[in-house]
């Protein structure tokens, strides 16, 4: 297993380098450099000598890619690239064009992110299996229709109905929660019961769809039948045969939301006006801030391929006929 | 499924029967005893790039650095118009002018014989800056903070983590350092180009300390380099010198960019490390002013806190004219400021924002477009009021006109509505009068706005109200009311362009007009549309040209669009501030400035210059009445509309008088919190039936599975 995870992160180098490269052609196809920094310093009264300086001491004066003026690896090493964007490989992620730190806003931003999605992922994924569960044994029953109409009119709706309609509902009419906003600590935790409700509503109806439609798959096969005719009792059924067998299809859906667990929720830390780093990213693409900007895609790009990397590590461990080899 | 939602309901009533007992609000964002203290809770809704004076220009930015720091001038609280008078000096100065051989000249000399204008500034002794470690000293008097080496703070995240500080007195030389600070290579003033015309040698400080080379972290003692422009006298006096004469000079003195500050914040902040752990004057700002920064989370919270060591200053006594119509000044020579601390939550978010303002959470809001409807209404005579649920709640309702305009401008460059020929001139008038402003101020301002007659808004000097003030070419006067021509009147006049119906006599088709617009969504589409509308009144086809940001501002530094949507905020209430917006040497495409529509007249440039330099008067309103007269018969605008700021503030707050220049405002803001808290109380009691409710419904919901499952147990496989 050691030697196929380090050909996967050998593998990830290329990959990472090309997203780099292609952020950074995108970023500055889009955008003009004299337009970023007059977005910096205020558009008001700028005059292109104080936008010339702007880009002199950001860095921003040197060429893109290649410095066909330089000399030996300088042609290389003095341009925008070399010098903004392979920092990232050591997770060196600079300043950003504000004059920030980006690594300790990273770190700061992560933990609140963290705090909406860790419960929302653990929360959704007991009801959701045992939903699905519950559905897939039930087929055909009210219950099973009555709950796979509720799903599909859960994933018809907007996830920002969910959020307007649950400040509403919870917070404005019941008054039961803050609207929005975020503490430290325990105080956290009346601020975030709101955004985690909301958000496992939103994401409940694909997912208990998703889950019974994999059980049902699986609760059809030859071994289940003979498990009930062996006499086993339906907790045995569900919970050690059906559940095992369909952990496949369930944990690619899951390790593949890991990114999102760290990189947050755009329209949630939003609207509940929590700190995390959904909003830090569009924050940093309104204000044309490449350094931030490309930092996240690098860190987003790092984490899902940790995440696919994750996902072949628990196939292995789930189905011990998956073997993880080195060719 | 009807008996079920029957039976939550049900609980629900009683959970609400039983709220008779009043408890602690739950949905509370902050703690009983801070709602309980002078605190007043506000908003902010984008991170300040920058608090540092130098760097600061935006009213985010001013909207912190406003009540930080203090330059030497401020606007009157009360006073309309508004009206400079000193904060930290003893008087607004006067220009003094004199020629090349130093000889002293009347103020209305000519402006060819003036070599050099000097402001004597006289700053007032005992003012002292809010504690801070960069003044801290230790018991031998040596800076306790400015020897540190990066080990010495590599556990430090913020000020807290240096457990000294010190203060020290305000001194004329702290503002003479702020201006060489305009021209320091790694600060980016922006206001540095403009100054640079004006400030004698400051172009020349800037060109000496780019030269030098220094390190982006080492610090740069500007105490070191001679500034022409701005002597230290004495310990409390100072002079500014400009190049040439500049009247409105003296507004620039009320902006933060002209705030103190001491050499020893930047030599702290310039120390080894300090940036790595974004320690720096952008981000802890040091004034003398009537807060200082506590708190600087611009993911979640802003705090100012009561500055201990604040001067003494007083609400304004006098209630004359304009200002008695605010109401009574119960703390009329009160001690300022009211409020011991101010905290600005982000939201980012209206809806959010409005319903905690509902609730009692925030102290003060503006309207948010969703919820203007549940709180304004207007009367009869189209004045706006309060509607029964805001009434009920007394909630006071402050509507200013705000110091700006919007406007949608002509690209003079462009051969189809630009130039000064009779046809282009024709053509923009018949536009002006086919769009219907009011029309748009209703359906996409909710009324908050007045039409512009011309480039000036109301509460600037030159404005004209009334008849007098109408723009004759596209309104007449009926009723006591300014009455848009009509659009037969347009026809005609663009049948006199050479278009009739509408129909360029190149092509024998209808002409096409672009509008390049910088934003999109479903909100501008409406916006768009009705654009098209009103420009199909004269059969003229207008086509949306609609880009990204930095598309947009290519095309207008290239003069390539050829007509736009574009506004300007005040800098400062003077004429000089709007209509150099058509000063021909200000032009965007050739030069780089303001004016958008690259609007050149040389008979307006040179009434202009003339305008500039007079002092408020009838000669000025004379040659500001000239000015605009060329301006509405030129027409390098269509004279959008003048916003107008709806804000709303509870019961408990008190002296909230709109004053739309003056950016430290809230120190003559007052809270009530005993109030504050009894209103939220009662207004945010819990419905504790639901949780009730919620449990049953999910108990209830299971009936149908355990159904199910009892029946498939029973169930026989044949």
């Amino acid at each position: 297993m050691t030697a196929y995870l380090c050909r996967r992160m050998l593998y990830a180098l290329p990959i990472l380098l090309g997203i780099n490269l292609l952020t950074f052609g995108l970023f500055f196809v889009v955008n003009s450099l004299d337009n970023m920094a007059r977005m910096q310093l205020g558009e008001r009264h700028v005059t292109q000598e104080a936008i010339e300086k702007w880009k002199h001491a950001h860095g921003y004066d040197l060429p893109l890619l290649w410095d066909a003026t330089a000399a030996g690896t300088d042609k290389f090493t003095r341009t925008l690239f070399y010098r903004n964007s392979l920092g990232l490989f050591t997770f060196r992620f600079g300043r950003s064009d504000g004059g920030r730190d980006i690594g300790y806003d990273l770190r700061q931003r992560m933990f609140p992110s963290l705090a909406i999605a860790l419960p929302v992922l653990l929360l959704e994924l007991a009801l959701a299996t045992s939903l699905g569960l519950m559905v897939a044994l039930l087929r055909g029953s009210y219950f099973d229709r009555w709950l796979t109409l509720g799903c599909v009119a859960a994933m018809s709706i907007s996830s920002l109905f969910f959020i307007i309609a649950g400040q509403y509902l919870i917070a404005k009419l019941l008054r039961l929660t803050p609207i929005s906003g975020y503490d430290d600590g325990f105080a956290a935790f009346k601020f975030l019961a709101l955004p985690v409700l909301v958000q496992v509503a939103a994401g409940l109806g694909a997912n208990v769809r998703w889950n019974r439609t994999v059980f049902l798959e699986e609760i059809s096969k030859d071994y289940v039948r003979t498990a009930w005719a062996k006499g086993l009792t339906e907790k045995q059924v569900l919970w050690r045969h059906v559940l095992r067998n369909a952990l496949l299809p369930l944990l690619t859906a899951i390790v593949v939301t890991l990114p999102s667990l760290f990189l947050g929720s755009l329209i949630t830390e939003s609207f509940f006006a929590v700190p995390g780093l959904g909003s830090y990213t569009i924050d940093a693409i309104q204000n044309q801030d490449f350094a931030i900007v490309r930092a996240m895609v690098f860190l987003g790009s790092c984490l899902y391929i940790l995440g696919l990397m994750l996902t072949d590590i628990s196939y292995a461990w789930a189905d011990p006929r998956v073997r993880l080899a080195a060719s | 499924m009807r008996n079920l939602f029957r039976v939550v309901l049900a609980f629900a009533a009683a959970g609400a029967a039983q709220n008779s007992g009043a408890v602690e609000p739950w949905n509370a964002p902050y703690p009983a005893g801070e709602r309980a203290q002078s605190i007043f809770f506000t908003t902010f809704q984008e991170r300040p790039k920058h608090l540092d004076p130098v760097s600061a220009y935006s009213e985010n930015e001013w909207l912190f650095t406003g009540e930080i720091y203090e330059p030497p001038l401020q606007y009157h609280f009360l006073k309309r118009p508004y009206e400079l008078i000193p904060l930290t000096v003893q008087a607004v100065p006067t220009a003094a002018y004199f020629d090349a051989t130093g000889r002293s000249l009347p103020s209305d000399a000519p402006d060819t014989q003036i070599s050099r204008v000097v402001y004597r500034l006289t700053i007032r002794p005992g003012i002292r800056y809010a504690p801070h470690p960069a003044l801290a000293r230790d018991q031998q008097g040596r800076l306790r903070y400015h020897h540190l080496r990066r080990m010495d703070i590599a556990n430090i995240s913020g000020l807290e983590g240096f457990p000294e500080t010190g203060t020290r007195e305000l001194i004329a030389e702290d503002y003479v350092y702020q201006i060489k600070r305009l021209a320091h290579p790694r600060l980016h003033s922006p206001i540095f180009g403009l100054m640079s015309r004006y400030i004698l040698g400051l172009k020349d400080l800037a060109q000496r300390l780019n030269g030098l080379g220094v390190a982006d972290e080492a610090y740069l003692d500007l105490r070191m380099f001679e500034l022409p422009g701005a002597k230290v006298i004495d310990r409390y006096t100072f002079e500014i010198t400009l190049s040439e004469r500049y009247p409105q000079f003296i507004y620039w003195l009320a902006l933060p960019f002209f705030a103190p500050v001491p050499w020893e914040a930047d030599a702290f902040y310039f120390q080894p490390g300090m940036a790595e752990r974004n320690l720096s004057l952008d981000w802890h700002p040091l004034g003398t002013g009537p807060y200082q920064l506590r708190e600087n989370n611009p993911n979640r919270r802003m705090v100012l806190r009561r500055n201990p060591n604040f001067h003494p200053e007083f609400f304004p006594r006098k209630s004359t004219g304009e200002e008695a119509a605010q109401g009574p000044l119960t703390d009329a020579g009160a001690r300022l400021p009211f409020i011991d601390e101010i905290r600005f939550v982000l939201e980012k978010e209206d809806i959010p924002e409005w319903n905690k303002f509902l609730q009692g959470y925030y102290d003060s809001s503006a309207i948010a477009p969703d919820g203007f409807d549940q709180a304004v209404r207007f009367d009869a005579e189209g004045r706006p009021e309060l509607t029964p649920l805001m009434e009920a709640r007394n909630i006071q309702l402050k509507v200013a006109t705000q110091l700006s305009i919007s406007y949608l401008g002509f690209n003079m460059l462009d051969p189809v509505v630009g130039g000064a020929s009779e046809r282009t001139v024709l053509l923009r008038r018949a536009i002006a009068i086919a769009v219907d402003v009011e029309e748009m101020i209703s359906i996409f301002g909710n009324g908050r706005g007045i039409p512009a007659q011309g480039p000036l808004p109301p509460g600037i000097f030159g404005h004209r109200a009334g008849q007098r003030g109408i723009n004759p070419l596209v309104y007449t006067w009926r009723d006591r009311h300014a009455r848009r021509r009509s659009v037969a009147e347009a026809q005609s006049i663009l049948q006199t362009a050479g278009y009739a119906n509408g129909v360029d006599p190149a092509t024998g088709a209808p002409l096409v007009l672009y509008f390049d617009a910088m934003t999109s969504g479903p909100d501008m589409k409406s916006l768009f549309s009705w654009y098209r509308k009103q420009f199909a009144k004269l059969g003229i086809d207008l086509v949306i040209r609609s880009t990204d940001y930095n598309r947009f501002q290519d095309k207008m530094q290239k003069g390539q669009a050829q007509i736009f949507s574009w506004g300007w905020n005040a800098d400062y209430p003077d004429p000089e501030n709007f209509l150099f917006l058509f000063y021909g040497p200000n032009g965007k495409a050739r030069f780089g400035g303001e004016n958008a529509g690259n609007y050149a007249n040389p008979d307006f440039d040179k009434r202009f210059l003339l305008m500039r330099n007079l002092p408020n008067g009838p000669a000025r309103q004379a040659v500001v009445d000239q000015l605009v007269e060329i301006l509405r018969r030129d027409g390098p605008w269509l004279w959008g509309f003048h916003a107008q700021a709806y804000a709303l503030q509870h019961a408990w707050v008190r002296n909230a008088i709109p004053n739309q220049m003056a950016h430290n405002a809230l120190k003559y803001w007052r809270v009530m919190p005993g109030l504050r808290v009894a209103r939220q109380r009662a207004w945010n009691q819990p419905v504790r039936g639901a949780l009730l409710g919620l449990f049953f419904f999910v108990l209830l919901s299971t009936i149908p599975a355990v159904i199910g499952q009892w029946r498939r147990r029973r169930a026989t496989a044949l």
